[in-house]
C-alpha cells in the first residue's frame, strides 16, 4: 500500500512544475494560432465597438425588464412567473426589444465583424503566404480563425450571463433555480452557435472574395436580406399561392400555415428566435400552430427543461448544419487554393 | 551531383492553356547559392511554390531534402524557409512579436524563444528596432526581418522569391552580402529568384535562366558565357591613331596569335575575339608593330549580355518555332558546379 503522503507530494510544487513543463514543451501550432487570433480580436477596435454595443443593449434590456419585474412575477395567469431570472431576460414593456431579439439582430453583425476579413486581409498583407510556408496544416489555420473568434464571443456571452445572474441576485434577493441557470446557459450556448453560424459564413466569404470590403458588404447584404426582406418575400409568395381564405377548410389552413413557417425557418434568425423563446419561456409548448384537440385538457404550466430542449432540437440542428455547411465550403475553397502574394 | 538537396524532375504546371512551368528538371546541391533568373511571368514563383508543396504540379516530382514536396509538404516546410516576393507582417505587432509567433508555430519552446530572437535580429542587423511595430518598418527592413523570420527556424534550405525587389542599391548590396555570408557560415543552401542580373551575379554560385516555363541555360558564370558565346567569350577592342589602311596588313598576323578566334576591322580600330583573356599579348604585339594605340577596351560578358544574347536568339525561335529543341540541346548544359 502506497503511503497517502505520496498523493500530496507535488501538491505545492505543482504550479512550478507545470510552468516549467510548459516552457520546455513545444506548444501545439493550432493552440498558438487560436491564441494569436483571440489576442488580435481583443485588441482590435471593431471588437471593442461591438462589445460596447452588445453590453449597451444588454444593460438597456435589463433595465427595462427590472422595472417591470415586479408586475411580471406577480401575474398569476402567467405560468412562468416563478422563473425570476428568465423573466429578467424576456420581460419588456414594448419600449425596447428583449435581449434575445436584440441578439438576433446584433449577433450576425458581431459574427460578420469578427470574420469578414479573416483570410483575405492576410492574403492582402502578404502574411498568408508566409504563414502557409510554416509547417502547419491549412485546416488548422481556418479552424483557428473560427475558434479564436468564437472563443472571444463565448467569453463575452458567458460573462454577461453570469453578470446578469449575479446582479439579479443582489437586486431581487431571489436565489437562482438550477433549472433557470441551465436554461440561461442553454440560451447562451444557442446564442454562441447562432453567432458561430454568421462567423463561419463571413469566413467563407472572406475565402471566396479577395477584397475585404466585398466580403463585408456581401455578408451584410445576406444579413439584411434575412432580417428584412426574407419575411416579406415569403409572405408575398404564400399569399399568392393561397386560395380565397373564406373557401379554405381548417386542415388546408393549417397546412398553409405550416408551409409558411417552414419557409420562414430557412432564415437563421427565425431559428434562433424560435429556439431562444422556447428556452427562455418554459410554457411554450410548440413552435407551430396547435389545434383545439391538441390543446384540450392541457394545463398551462411550464415544461421541464428536457421537453423544451426536445422542442428546440430541430432548430439547433439546423443552425449547426448551416454552420457546418459554410465551414465545409470554406475548406473546399481554401484547401487546394494556390496562395500567392 | 553530390549531395543534391533540391531535385526537380520534369516538373510541369499549366494554368488553362498556358504552361507556367514546362518540364523543369533541376538539381541543386547542398550549400550552394543558386540564382533562378527570368523575366516577370516566367514561372519562377510557380516553380518555387511547387518545391514547397504550396501548389500541386500537373506532372513530375519535386523532391526537397529527399522528401516529396507534393505528398508531404509539412515535412518539407520544416526544413525549408520560404520568403515570398512581397513579404508581409502583422502590422499591429512588433517585430519581436511577429518572430515569436512564427517561432511558436515551429515548435520553439518558450525558454529558447527570446534568446533566439535576439540572436537572429542581431545577425540581420535589426536588434535596435526589435520592439518597434512592423508598420513603421521600411521596405528594406522588412526584407531583413523576413530573413530573420527564416533564420529563426534554422532551415536547411532558404528560398527567396525576388528578395531584392523594391530595395535601394546599397540595401540590395547589404542584403546579398548578408545572404552570402550566412550561406558560407552556416552551410545554408540558398535558392533565390530575381530578374536583377547584376546582383545575382555577385552572390550566386550557379544560375539558371528561366523563360516561359523552361530552364534554358544553367551553370556557373564561366560555363554560361562559354555556352552562349561559344569559344569566343572574350573580346578586345583596340583603337588607333593610325590610318585604317595601315592596319589591314596586321590582321592576318593577329590571327596567328594563340587563342585568337576572329579579327574584324573597324573604322579606326580592330575588334578581336578570343577564347582566353590575352589582352596583354595583343597589346604587346601591336606595340611591336609600331602602331599608336589610343585605347584598349576589354569587353566583359556579364549576365546582362548573356541574358540579352539569349533573348535575341529566343526571338528567332519564336519566329521559326521548330528550332527551339535544337537551341535547347546546344545550350542546355548540366552538372557544373
Amino acid at each position: 500500500m502506497v503511503s497517502p503522503l505520496v498523493y500530496f507530494k507535488d501538491l505545492f510544487s505543482g504550479a512550478i512544475t507545470y510552468k516549467d513543463k510548459r516552457n520546455r514543451e513545444a506548444p501545439n501550432p493550432f493552440y498558438v494560432m487560436v491564441r494569436k487570433e483571440a489576442g488580435d480580436h481583443i485588441r482590435s477596435w471593431r471588437f471593442i465597438v461591438m462589445l460596447l454595443l452588445v453590453v449597451l443593449t444588454f444593460l438597456g434590456s435589463l433595465y427595462v425588464s427590472l422595472s417591470h419585474i415586479g408586475k411580471a412575477v406577480s401575474n398569476i395567469k402567467d405560468p412562468d412567473r416563478v422563473f425570476v431570472y428568465l423573466k429578467l431576460l424576456t420581460v419588456s414593456d414594448g419600449s425596447l426589444p428583449t435581449f434575445h431579439i436584440f441578439i438576433s439582430f446584433l449577433g450576425p453583425l458581431l459574427g460578420i465583424a469578427l470574420g469578414f476579413d479573416a483570410v483575405n486581409a492576410e492574403q492582402q498583407n502578404g502574411t498568408l503566404a508566409r504563414l502557409m510556408a510554416q509547417p502547419v496544416y491549412r485546416d488548422n489555420f481556418l479552424l483557428a480563425k473560427f475558434f479564436g473568434a468564437l472563443l472571444v464571443v463565448s467569453i463575452l456571452f458567458v460573462s454577461l450571463a453570469l453578470l446578469m445572474t449575479g446582479g439579479g441576485m443582489i437586486i431581487t434577493g431571489v436565489l437562482v433555480e438550477p433549472v433557470e441557470l441551465l436554461r440561461i446557459l442553454g440560451f447562451i450556448v444557442l446564442s454562441i452557435l447562432y453567432i458561430g453560424f454568421w462567423l463561419s459564413l463571413s469566413i467563407l466569404l472572406s475565402v471566396r472574395f479577395r477584397n475585404a470590403a466585398t466580403s463585408a458588404l456581401t455578408a451584410i447584404g445576406i444579413w439584411l436580406f434575412f432580417t428584412v426582406f426574407y419575411r416579406i418575400i415569403v409572405n408575398l409568395v404564400v399569399s399568392a399561392m393561397l386560395p380565397d381564405s373564406g373557401m379554405l377548410r381548417p386542415e388546408d389552413m393549417l397546412s398553409y400555415n405550416n408551409l409558411l413557417l417552414s419557409l420562414l425557418r430557412f432564415a437563421p434568425s427565425q431559428l434562433y428566435t424560435d429556439a431562444a423563446t422556447t428556452l427562455l419561456m418554459p410554457s411554450v409548448r410548440s413552435l407551430g400552430p396547435l389545434t383545439m384537440e391538441q390543446m384540450s385538457g392541457a394545463i398551462p404550466s411550464p415544461l421541464p427543461l428536457k421537453e423544451s430542449l426536445m422542442i428546440v432540437w430541430p432548430q439547433v440542428t439546423g443552425l449547426l448544419a448551416a454552420t457546418a455547411l459554410c465551414f465545409a465550403l470554406s475548406y473546399y475553397l481554401f484547401m487546394r487554393r494556390e496562395i500567392r502574394s | 551531383m553530390q549531395n543534391p538537396i533540391i531535385e526537380l524532375e520534369e516538373l510541369t504546371k499549366s494554368y488553362g492553356s498556358v504552361k507556367a512551368v514546362d518540364h523543369l528538371s533541376l538539381t541543386i546541391g547542398r550549400g550552394e547559392i543558386f540564382g533562378l533568373l527570368g523575366p516577370n511571368g516566367a514561372g519562377k514563383t510557380t516553380a518555387i511554390l511547387m518545391m514547397l508543396g504550396l501548389t500541386e504540379p500537373d506532372s513530375g516530382i519535386a523532391r526537397v531534402c529527399g522528401i516529396n514536396a507534393t505528398s508531404n509538404p509539412i515535412a518539407v516546410k520544416r526544413k525549408v524557409g520560404y520568403m515570398p516576393d512581397s513579404v508581409g507582417f502583422y502590422d499591429g505587432m512588433t517585430a519581436a512579436e511577429n518572430l515569436m509567433y512564427i517561432g511558436r508555430l515551429n515548435g520553439i519552446t518558450e525558454n529558447e524563444l527570446l534568446p533566439k530572437i535576439q540572436a537572429t535580429m542581431e545577425t540581420v542587423g535589426l536588434a535596435d528596432e526589435m520592439h518597434k511595430k512592423t508598420s513603421v518598418y521600411s521596405r528594406g527592413m522588412k526584407q531583413r526581418l523576413g530573413l530573420a523570420d527564416l533564420l529563426i527556424r534554422e532551415p536547411e534550405v532558404v528560398i527567396l522569391d525576388e528578395p531584392t525587389l523594391g530595395i535601394d542599391p546599397t540595401g540590395i548590396k547589404d542584403f546579398l552580402t548578408l545572404i552570402h555570408r550566412l550561406s558560407r557560415q552556416q552551410g545554408l543552401t540558398v535558392l533565390l529568384s530575381s530578374h536583377h542580373l547584376h546582383q545575382v551575379q555577385q552572390v550566386c554560385d550557379r544560375v539558371g535562366i528561366f523563360v516561359s516555363g523552361k530552364l534554358v541555360v544553367e551553370g556557373n558564370m564561366d560555363t554560361l558565357s562559354r555556352n552562349l558565346f561559344g569559344e569566343a567569350s572574350f573580346a578586345v577592342q583596340v583603337t588607333f591613331r593610325n590610318n585604317p589602311d595601315e592596319l589591314r596588313g596586321h590582321t592576318e598576323a593577329l590571327m596567328k596569335l594563340p587563342g585568337v578566334r576572329n579579327v574584324t576591322l573597324q573604322e579606326n580600330g580592330i575588334d578581336i575575339s578570343c577564347a582566353e583573356n590575352i589582352t596583354p599579348d595583343i597589346v604587346r604585339f601591336l606595340v611591336h608593330q609600331g602602331l599608336d594605340i589610343t585605347s584598349v577596351h576589354k569587353k566583359e560578358f556579364g549576365l546582362d549580355e548573356i541574358y540579352h544574347r539569349y533573348f535575341e536568339n529566343n526571338q528567332k525561335h519564336i519566329s521559326n518555332g521548330k528550332s527551339t529543341g535544337l537551341f535547347q540541346r546546344s545550350f542546355f548544359r548540366r552538372n557544373n558546379v
